[in-house]
């Protein structure tokens, strides 16, 4: 990105995925713009940039927050674990096609939980913090859980089922019943 | 999409955040959450030249429980006060309203303290606050005051907070013995603005109302607490006296509220909401008042959904606005 010279620039260091991350960028860099701009990490899509769409949703120390709603200097030396981090999780495993995927992401690519996968990054990431929270979730329950996120294809219908089936597996993975399929 | 261009500045201290906001004046922004200033920011709705972020300051980030209050600092994010035991068992209305906070990748971030600030009349703290006679701590380059919530808040999006001035806390009082509380609120989307909701507290003594309370959102200007005890008062739940009691304070919110219409809801809609809301909250908070320690709370009671089947209380004249 080329910046207006005036802007005084702040050296921003944050651990996305583990991996530590450094940039020089105005104070107005959204986290967002900073994982896709200068990180280039372009998993993490921007949709709304108001906090409403929930398409930008990383995990901050954990926990789901909007990107687009933070500063990337704010973010300095925490962690952000992006949509791109996922595959790595302890519980991701290679699935037939090749992929490492989580639990999460596996049972969105099981139960047809996307259709043109603008918004599946936000809700990858919040349906994984929020099934660490409440392992075993009703379908109300995950209904509410993906309510502030946003899907104009789905309908949703196959989005509660897959955060259903991600707990499934996600137990499954816990007990080691399939813990051989790691190569 | 974008904020214009800012100076940032992360002081590590209460007093160097207050000198940086000295020195800016009303060119400067508290930046703690975010989550209400940042859209406005990206929005370009605003466009200060300076932002005091105080998230590296130490020492705002505590709930602490006392007597008479529960102290929630600057730094304290909706969702650690929302799961905070200690402070449901003090008072178990902030849980019952924080639920109703946005969703909770927004209440992640969003703090308790900056939402009061933010004084937006949807939001459901500045209620909270105002229905526990609660307090602002604001520490200031002449030292530090406490602003009463009925001082404080001044109008939509306008407190009495100065410009060099940071809110560093706000206390929420306890209520008394025999106080049972409850929140509920309508919104076209789950965890969008409310349409209309409301705070109530009911005091039971000797198994008749001793006092009743309540407050609102997004129905008036600025937070306000109405006394429902002279509909209520005496009056024991559940009685036969009880229903035209209910009835008497919801005439008396109807003639409480003054809702502006917009697109989501005309105001006379929002004034029949929030009067049937209210009907639906007084029992449930008489009935925890009587259940010790006031801890029947369920994550449905508190959030209202809007059923598309027809409902007696919503089919009046004017009602049908969907």
């Amino acid at each position: 990105m080329t910046e207006t010279t005036s802007e005084t620039l702040h050296d921003v260091t944050v651990t996305v995925n583990g991996v530590r991350h450094s940039a020089a960028v105005p104070a107005r860099r959204l986290l967002s713009d900073f994982l896709r701009h200068d990180l280039e990490l372009t998993g993490t899509h921007v949709g709304c940039e108001h906090g409403v769409c929930g398409a930008c949703t990383v995990l901050v120390d954990g926990q789901p927050m909007r990107s687009c709603l933070m500063f990337a200097v704010t973010a300095q030396d925490h962690a952000i674990t992006t949509v791109e981090g996922l595959c790595s999780a302890p519980d991701a495993r290679v699935a037939p096609t090749g992929e490492s995927m989580n639990p999460v992401q596996q049972a969105f690519a099981e139960c047809h939980g996307l259709q043109c996968g603008f918004c599946t990054p936000g809700f990858l990431t919040t349906v994984t913090a929020y099934l660490e929270e409440n392992p075993s979730p009703t379908s109300e329950e995950a209904r509410e859980a993906i309510s502030g996120n946003l899907c104009r294809c789905t309908g949703y219908q196959n989005i509660v089922k897959s955060v259903l089936r991600a707990a499934e597996i996600k137990a499954e993975r816990a007990g080691g019943a399939s813990g051989e399929e790691q190569s | 999409m974008k904020p214009a261009p800012f100076e940032h500045h992360a002081p590590l201290t209460v007093e160097q955040a207050v000198a940086v906001l000295t020195e800016v004046g009303h060119d400067g922004k508290v930046l703690a959450g975010g989550q209400s200033l940042i859209p406005i920011l990206n929005m370009r709705l605003a466009s200060p030249a300076h932002l005091v972020d105080i998230n590296r300051v130490a020492g705002l980030d505590t709930v602490e429980v006392t007597p008479d209050a529960v102290r929630v600092g600057a730094l304290v994010r909706h969702a650690g006060l929302e799961r905070s035991e200690s402070a449901y068992a003090a008072l178990p209305l902030l849980r019952q309203a924080l639920v109703n906070v946005a969703h909770p990748a927004i209440r992640n971030r969003g703090t308790t303290v900056g939402s009061i600030a933010h004084a937006d009349a949807a939001g459901e703290m500045p209620a909270i606050l105002a229905l526990t006679d609660g307090v602002v701590e604001v520490a200031g380059p002449t030292g530090s005051r406490e602003i009463a919530w009925s001082d404080f808040f001044l109008g939509a999006l306008e407190t009495s907070l100065a410009a060099e001035e940071l809110a560093v806390a706000v206390r929420f009082g306890r209520l008394p013995a025999g106080t049972g509380t409850a929140f509920t609120e309508a919104a076209r989307r789950h965890g969008d603005y409310a349409m209309a909701g409301v705070g109530v507290t009911v005091t039971v003594t000797d198994g008749v109302v001793s006092g009743a309370r309540a407050s609102f959102v997004s129905v008036t200007d600025v937070p306000s607490v109405l006394d429902l005890g002279p509909a209520l008062g005496g009056v024991e739940p559940g009685s036969g006296a009880w229903a035209s009691a209910l009835d008497d304070a919801a005439e008396a919110v109807r003639d409480h509220v003054d809702p502006e219409g917009d697109i989501h809801a005309s105001a006379d809609y929002r004034r029949m909401l929030v009067t049937e809301l209210t009907r639906r909250v007084l029992p449930q908070a008489a009935d925890r008042a009587t259940t010790a320690p006031n801890a029947a709370f369920d994550r449905e009671s508190a959030v209202t959904t809007l059923s598309s089947t027809p409902n007696a209380a919503f089919g009046g004249e004017g009602a049908s606005d969907d």
